[in-house]
């Protein structure tokens, strides 16, 4: 944007006019690259692989052959799904702390279900996921109400369905797992839809289609439609969105919805394709979902970051914890890795988004 | 009677009163907005402007008098209603998102969509194109609707939220101290605009406590003290010291010079004691 009274830059000395004009559209495209929120996470993403591949200790390098990638697409499709909720509610100003655990409660509901009440799978799963949307409204009014940070709020959530999770479990079945039979009725549909593989000899997890659609849907909610308009604005400014006539409330409502449901879908692949969960499942992921979320761009402060940086970041988390069982290394290094990712990523999340948003074309 | 010949205003309040509790915060209050004017609404801090704007905004119900709508008694429940009736308020802060593109806050909460069922987005081009133009109009020329609105001027986003709101149907244009948080240059931006909303029809309400500001633009002038309506005048009627002077209360102000100067042991002290003096004597500062 150009007016008159704002103070123009004093253009290159020697650039002569049309020499002038190239070098502006050549500005606006770094610029506007520059802008993306998940620029950082690609390159990230890019340094990491290259690093991977290069330590990559397998005979074959397996890292960078097909199967590697069967490996680190399990595993970064296992926090991709969540890593995208998360980013939309992040993007919206709030967090959910109780996004991990509720993947295992979703998947210890649907095993109960199925097991004890013995309840077609196809009927189980539309529970968990009606359950899930309770829970995640129940989050969301919680926050609004209060008017509590929804760190908080939800982190008492975390606390008090990581201890339903376990105790439900062991009263149930004394152990601290569920099973999930396979000869319940509608669990062979399910399960290949939901927790089965593809692309034969190498065997890819159908997780990984479900990330790369849900991704894509997110992306094109976040930035086509009008609900993404109002997800930047009640993070970005909620009292100037509520002053335009964006309903506020409703919009994160339906986000802490969408994140809570998103965990039902995760812990439902989970229990189909383990045949069981573990009354412990999910616990401590929520962090690696607001790891992949931020390293793809989000701010913590809300109203900016973007689906795709999410996925990236997640692809990034498969990169590292592959990487290094691949490597060699004590797998334990993972966490200082991922550590050390985290904090280059708000770095550079910090430095792209000041130099965005000092550029004055 | 010559009603036949009046203009019917805009906007009138009618010996409007309101009260919290027991606190008075407008009493008697009385004025008129018509199209084409900047009506400036002058006062101190407390003398109850804002509650008068959050009236004509549909945000607080009033407990006496009237208010009418080109002619036509109304009673607002809420915002949506005065928006309805065209009275749009451009507040000081809550007018954008400022990590959002500038077509995006243009749209915000009013989005033009294409398609139906979950088809359903955003048509961008056109809102990318509309937004250009009402910006063009206020003689600004967006040469990146993307960039987002924080990186704008303070000037600036006042214009994005004022075009906004003219092009979503503002009839009458209330701005909440839009020039009390600016520089002297971006102040006289906003003034700008303020006359360029006045010049295509609008009806323009002008909060502010700067007289400096307010003489330049206003075609009449309400003061208020203490929830009173202090006085209402055409800009024939008065003149930027006289307006100075009844706006601060031209006693305190040469008592308060008088103290500064005793105090005043440096220069720039002194200075302002003079300037106070100066505005308390109804010198033109
Ligand atoms: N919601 C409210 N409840 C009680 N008193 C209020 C409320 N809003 C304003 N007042 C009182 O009304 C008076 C006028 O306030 P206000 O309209 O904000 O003045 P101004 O905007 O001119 O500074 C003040 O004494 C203020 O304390
Ligand atoms: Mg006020």
């Amino acid at each position: 944007m150009s007016v008159a009274s704002q103070p123009v830059p004093a253009p290159a000395p020697s650039a002569k006019e049309a020499g002038a004009d190239e070098r502006t559209g050549g500005v606006r495209l770094i610029v506007r690259l520059l802008q993306r929120p998940e620029l950082g996470a690609l390159l990230g993403a890019m340094a990491v692989y290259a690093l991977f591949a290069t330590v990559d200790a397998t005979p074959g390098h397996r890292f960078s052959s097909i199967a590697g990638m069967q490996n680190w697409t399990d595993v970064a499709s296992s926090y991709g799904i969540m890593a995208v909720a998360v980013a939309l509610l992040m993007i919206g100003g709030e967090f959910d702390l109780s996004a991990g655990v509720m993947t295992g409660t979703s998947g210890l509901l649907l095993g109960m279900m199925i097991t004890r009440y013995q309840l077609n799978v196809w009927v189980g799963i539309v529970v968990v996921l009606v359950f899930a949307a309770v829970i995640g409204a129940m989050n969301g009014l919680l926050v609004i109400r209060t008017k509590l940070p929804s760190f908080i709020i939800t982190l008492a959530t975390f606390f008090v369905l990581r201890g339903v999770d376990v105790g439900v479990t062991k009263l149930l079945t004394n152990t601290v797992r569920f099973d999930v039979s396979d000869h319940a009725p509608g669990f062979a549909s399910a399960q290949a839809i939901l927790g089965s593989t593809f692309l034969a000899p190498y065997n890819f997890q159908d997780a990984v289609l479900w990330w790369i659609a849900i991704t894509i849907i997110a992306t094109w909610v976040l930035t086509q439609t009008t609900f993404g308009n109002w997800i930047f604005a009640v993070g970005g400014d909620a009292n100037a969105a509520r002053a335009v006539g964006v309903p506020v409330v409703r919009t994160k409502i339906i986000l802490f919805m969408v994140t809570a449901m998103s965990a039902g879908l995760v812990g439902i692949m989970v229990a189909l394709r383990f045949k069981g969960i573990q009354s412990g499942q999910g616990v401590g992921q929520e962090f690696f979902y607001i790891i992949a979320a931020v390293v793809g761009g989000c701010l913590l402060t809300g109203g900016y970051g973007s689906a795709i940086g999410a996925s990236i970041g997640a692809l990034i988390i498969g990169f590292a914890q592959i990487g290094i069982i691949f490597a060699g290394w004590e797998s334990d290094w993972y966490y200082t890795f991922l550590g050390v990712i985290l904090f280059l990523a708000v770095g550079v999340n910090t430095v792209v988004r000041r130099r965005a948003s000092s550029a004055r074309r | 009677m010559n009603d036949s010949k009046k203009v019917i205003p805009l906007l009138e309040v009618r010996n409007v009163s309101k009260y919290f509790g027991s606190v008075i915060a407008l009493r008697d209050i009385s004025m008129q907005v018509n199209g084409g004017e900047v009506t400036c609404v002058l006062g101190d801090n407390g003398a109850g402007k804002s509650t008068l704007i959050k009236i004509l905004s549909g945000v607080h119900p009033h407990d006496d008098g009237e208010l009418l709508v080109e002619g036509h008694s109304v009673h607002f429940g809420g915002p949506r209603d005065a928006r309805a009736a065209g009275i749009s308020v451009v507040f000081q802060d809550l007018a954008t998102v400022p990590l959002m593109s500038i077509w995006r806050n243009f749209f915000l909460g009013s989005e033009p969509t294409l398609g139906i069922g979950p088809a359903r987005r955003l048509d961008i081009g056109f809102a990318k194109k509309v937004m250009r133009e009402e910006m063009g109009k206020m003689g600004i020329d967006v040469r990146d609707p993307n960039q987002p609105v924080g990186t704008l001027s303070g000037g600036e986003r006042q214009a994005v939220a004022i075009a906004r709101a003219v092009y979503f149907g503002a009839k009458v244009l209330i701005l909440d101290e839009p020039t009390s948080a600016l520089g002297v240059r971006q102040s006289g931006i906003v003034l700008k605009y303020v006359v360029q909303a006045r010049e295509r029809g609008l009806g323009v309400i002008f909060i502010t406590h700067n007289p400096h500001h307010a003489f330049p633009v206003g075609d009449r002038f309400v003061l208020l003290n203490r929830g009173r309506l202090m006085g209402s005048f055409a800009k024939s009627e008065t003149t930027l010291a006289e307006l100075t002077q009844m706006m601060a209360g031209g006693e305190e102000l040469e008592r308060l010079s008088k103290e500064l100067e005793k105090m005043a042991t440096e220069p720039e002290l002194e200075q302002v004691a003079r300037e106070l003096a100066q505005e308390a004597g109804g010198k033109p500062g």
